[in-house]
């Protein structure tokens, strides 16, 4: 279904973010902005996606928690369950928001976008910006910290590629998180404490819910300790804590598992927990070089993110004609579907690198490029 | 094949050289004597007879995978690492292969020397089928000519003398020289009473480099041996007992035996006594001082069959110097102290002026030495070498604790400020990131490139140069980026020469990152010029 060239596309890239645009002079809201908007429409609460310092907020039910603590308590947002639409009206028009769940961290959400109303001619397809997400044709749930991804019918399809690239593909989780657990015990038969790097929201709990209890006490930074209580609102079930506050590390230190952000490697509070051997929980631990670059004792392949064959089903779920793609490997992934799919496609830039980023705390080929 | 690509892994996934060396030792101590015979031979860092050309393997991979052409290579471009890409591409990694090592070394690595291209893919396919990830990875490695997992020969020897509860000291003996990857080789270097050979040679002391001034941290100028520290090749001359049986060695440091490129030192050397052995430096000589490097680099890359045609005319010769005496007699003297290894040197009269003992530096004070270092440069030299003369000759790098031991003293490198022109991605721990750098010198108000380097920058720093150069880039071709000449580097290196197949006319040895100048704009970089100017000297 080609687009007619003379209506406005209903989603564009605008300096601030994505715009909603039903033709009036200013866009109906953003989705992801990351500058101050009148009205910000969240796909989820990293740091990447979420900035504080906008009018009003809309995201999914269980979304609203962490979005909450990171934006502050004093901000404005409106939670909406997903699958159930709602209208977001402007001065040119109204649009119909429903959001689906991306399966990439709790509360993370698909935007599906209708126009209801306008005064000028308008976009008439249906749109989908799928946010993060990960899907995974193999598992039932991936990820039990949140909820699976839902494919979406629609015209166009807006999708991300932190991993768009076909060495990408995501070995079982469960063969991965018994790999974490047998080297966690090891480390601490040898009086080592386990350290694993993962990113705070999402990445940390997912990490959590793999480990296994029994093996020893597990502690966790309090970057990530200060989101357990959104996921234990959610009702998602973690295993029990310790935190890790300069009197505990003395119980942990040469037994425990702790999870850090990445950010804390080389710091002295790293150094406080004795002998350590560091691990990271990240889809790059895939290749040699990204584990070896920060010296990493062992890579724990786990992504909140698709891979490859991952992405291709998504597109391929949704129907959609028109593929724009954004976050990551952006420009082999639409040269790829266009080439073998026939699709229209197209690249979305971003100003910021993909959370993944944030992931490795390293610089990364390919992104922002 | 299940075993070894778990200590593969074992050995990568750790910067800790005792865990390094525990999972080797652990992997000899229950390979079968082949399969151990053929991961020492690859852990060295020895290589398949004919590496498998690259383009052979992509074939092959796009074939499989019905991946277009340019999505492999943006892969590669993520990865940095040619056998991995393949690894993570390839469909269907099943189980995993349980042929030992010896299998698929006999049928999936040798064979491939002596077939047809048609032969080599049926072969690479049956060992793709029958491979998970890792294993394909690791066969990868070893068919495209080496592991480089971080593991020197050294501490392949530690491990072996590790698991069969040896002297590390024999096993090096016994391992210096030819590795071959058969249970026969393997046995003769664990077995209880090889006998020594004395073709192999021994292993090389190391000196440490020292910093501070000698004053401060060698004591007594009188106890020390100074001499000029040669930039040739170390190598070991070796003359067996009966030399017209067993003709005369040249090892050089990498254990390779260099004697065929000069004939003229194996020649020299059949006036030696049988049973010496001599530790010194292949040079080329001019005049009164060493010739420059890249004379002796014309002998090295020449084929054996010319290298003893030299040109009548040419006044440059090659010659050993020679430092140390290890073997006299047929014994070994190596425990004995440098004063007395030195009076044997004295004693042998040593063919002169193909092979020749080094001469010490007079010098009697400490600041008579400094200054006379000065002039290293000139002489062609890279800075004194300092020897106790009460110390004994030890195995590799290996510290006295008696405050003996050798120093190398060398002169700070040359340096020039250069400017960064282009970055193109480093390979294994530095895949993804921008770390391989060209710098230009100013020519006529032009940026003329001029060496390429790699290392001396921080982790930290190479995450904002990779950053900078993400943002600055003016052109990109395949995977190089040229960026804007904003950022200035100071590059040390260790010589210049005149070269024709370099733009610039010139070209540097062991370039170099030694600081980031954050603190100078592109213009205040060097002329081209004063490279020239040092290359004079
Ligand atoms: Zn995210």
């Amino acid at each position: 279904m080609p687009h007619p060239s003379t209506t406005p596309p209903l989603v564009s890239a605008a300096p601030g973010g994505l715009a909603i645009d039903v033709g009036g002079r200013e866009p109906l809201a953003m989705i992801d902005p990351w500058r101050p908007a009148p009205l910000a429409i969240i796909t989820h609460a990293h740091a990447d996606h979420a900035y504080r310092g906008s009018e009003r907020y809309l995201c999914s039910k269980p979304g609203k928690g962490v979005l909450q603590t990171r934006m502050g308590k004093d901000a404005a947002i409106e939670s909406h369950a997903y699958g159930q639409p709602f209208r977001v009206e402007g001065e040119a028009g109204a649009v119909e928001v429903t959001f689906f769940p991306a399966g990439h961290v709790l509360g993370s959400a698909q935007v599906r976008l209708r126009v209801l109303e306008s005064k000028q001619p308008a976009d008439d397809r249906t749109w989908v910006v799928t946010g993060d997400c990960n899907f995974s044709a193999r598992e039932a749930n991936p990820n039990p910290t949140c909820a699976r991804f839902q494919p979406v019918a629609c015209d166009v399809l807006l999708i991300e590629s932190t991993f768009g690239l076909p060495i990408y593909r995501w070995p079982d989780p469960r063969e991965e998180f018994e790999k974490l657990n047998n080297w966690w015990r090891m480390n601490a038969a040898n009086g080592r404490t386990s350290i694993v790097m993962a990113y705070g929201l999402g990445k940390a709990q997912r990490v959590l819910a793999g480990l296994d209890p029994s093996i020893g006490p597990i502690g966790v930074h309090g970057a990530i300790e200060t989101l357990i209580p959104n996921y234990e609102a959610e009702g998602v079930e973690l295993p029990e804590v310790v935190h890790t506050t300069q009197k505990a590390r003395k119980g942990l230190r040469g037994v425990a598992m702790v999870i850090a952000p990445p950010g804390i490697l080389g710091s002295p509070w790293l150094r406080s927990f004795g002998s350590t051997r560091t691990s990271m929980a990240s889809g790059f631990m895939l290749v040699r070089g990204r584990r070896r670059w920060r010296s990493f004792d062992h890579g724990c392949v786990i992504s909140d993110h698709a891979d490859w064959p991952g992405l291709l089903g998504i597109v391929e779920a949704s129907g959609a004609k028109s593929v724009g793609v954004t976050h990551g490997s952006s420009e082999p992934l639409a040269r790829y579907l266009a080439q073998t799919r026939g699709l229209e496609t197209f690249v979305v830039p971003t100003r910021y690198r993909g959370e993944a980023e944030e992931e490795t705390a390293s610089n990364d080929a390919g992104e922002g490029d | 094949m299940r075993a070894f690509t778990e200590l593969y892994d074992a050995i990568d996934s750790t910067t800790a050289t005792s865990e390094k060396l525990t999972a080797m030792a652990d992997y000899f101590e229950s390979a079968s004597p082949n399969d151990a015979a053929i991961a020492a031979y690859f852990l060295s860092g020895q290589r398949v007879l004919r590496t498998v050309p690259t383009k052979l393997l992509y074939g092959l991979t796009l074939e499989i995978t019905g991946l277009p052409g340019w999505l492999v290579d943006a892969s590669y471009a993520q990865v940095g690492d040619f056998s991995e890409t393949i690894a993570l591409l390839l469909p269907d990694p099943g189980k995993g292969s349980d042929a030992s090592l010896t299998e698929i070394y006999e049928r999936s690595i040798v064979p491939l020397a002596t077939s047809d291209d048609a032969a080599r893919r049926a072969i690479i396919l049956d060992a793709w089928r029958e491979m998970d990830a890792r294993q394909r990875y690791v066969y990868q490695k070893l068919i495209r000519g080496g592991l480089r997992v971080g593991v020197q020969k050294k501490m392949v020897v530690r491990a072996i003398a590790m698991a069969h509860d040896l002297e590390p000291a024999i096993v090096a003996a016994r391992m210096s020289g030819r590795m071959d990857p058969t249970p026969e080789w393997y046995e003769s270097v664990t077995s209880e009473d090889a006998g020594e050979d004395i073709a192999r040679p021994l292993p090389f002391y190391l000196a440490h480099q020292l910093d501070d001034k000698p004053e401060d941290t060698l004591g007594n100028r009188g106890e020390w041996l100074a001499e000029w520290k040669y930039d040739g090749i170390r190598a070991q001359l070796i003359v067996p007992h009966d030399p017209h049986h067993n003709p005369p060695m040249l090892w050089s440091r990498g254990e390779e035996d260099v004697g065929e490129q000069f004939p003229e030192i194996l020649a020299a050397a059949r006036a030696l006594p049988g049973g010496t052995v001599l530790d010194g430096e292949v040079l080329g000589w001019e005049g009164d001082r060493p010739a420059p490097f890249a004379f002796l680099q014309t002998r090295l890359n020449r084929k054996a069959k010319t290298a003893g045609q030299l040109p009548m005319f040419d006044e440059r010769r090659i010659v050993l110097r020679a430092f140390d005496v290890l073997r006299f007699e047929g014994k070994d003297v190596r425990g004995v102290t440098l004063r007395e290894r030195r009076n044997i040197l004295a004693y042998l009269e040593l063919p002169a002026p193909t092979i020749a003992a080094t001469k010490p530096v007079e010098e009697t004070t400490w600041e008579g030495l400094a200054s006379l270092r000065e002039t290293s440069r000139e002489r062609r030299v890279e800075g004194l070498m300092l020897k106790h003369m009460g110390g004994v000759y030890g195995i590799g790098r290996t510290k006295p604790g008696d405050g003996t031991g050798w120093w190398k003293w060398k002169i700070g490198p040359m340096t020039l400020d250069a400017v960064l022109v282009m970055a193109q991605h480093g390979s294994g721990r530095r895949a993804g990131l921008y770390t391989d750098y060209t710098f230009a010198l100013w020519h006529d108000g032009e940026l003329v490139n001029f060496a390429k380097a790699y290392s001396g920058l921080t982790n930290e720093e190479i995450e904002r140069v990779d950053n900078w150069i993400r943002r600055n880039t003016v052109r990109r071709a395949g995977p190089v980026r040229e960026v804007k000449p904003e950022l200035v580097f100071e590059l040390g290196f260790e010589g210049v020469q005149v070269s024709t197949r370099h733009k610039s006319g010139l070209a540097v040895r062991f370039p170099r990152i030694l600081k980031w100048r954050e603190d100078k704009t592109a213009d205040e970089a060097d002329e081209l010029a004063s490279l020239r100017r040092l290359a004079q000297q």
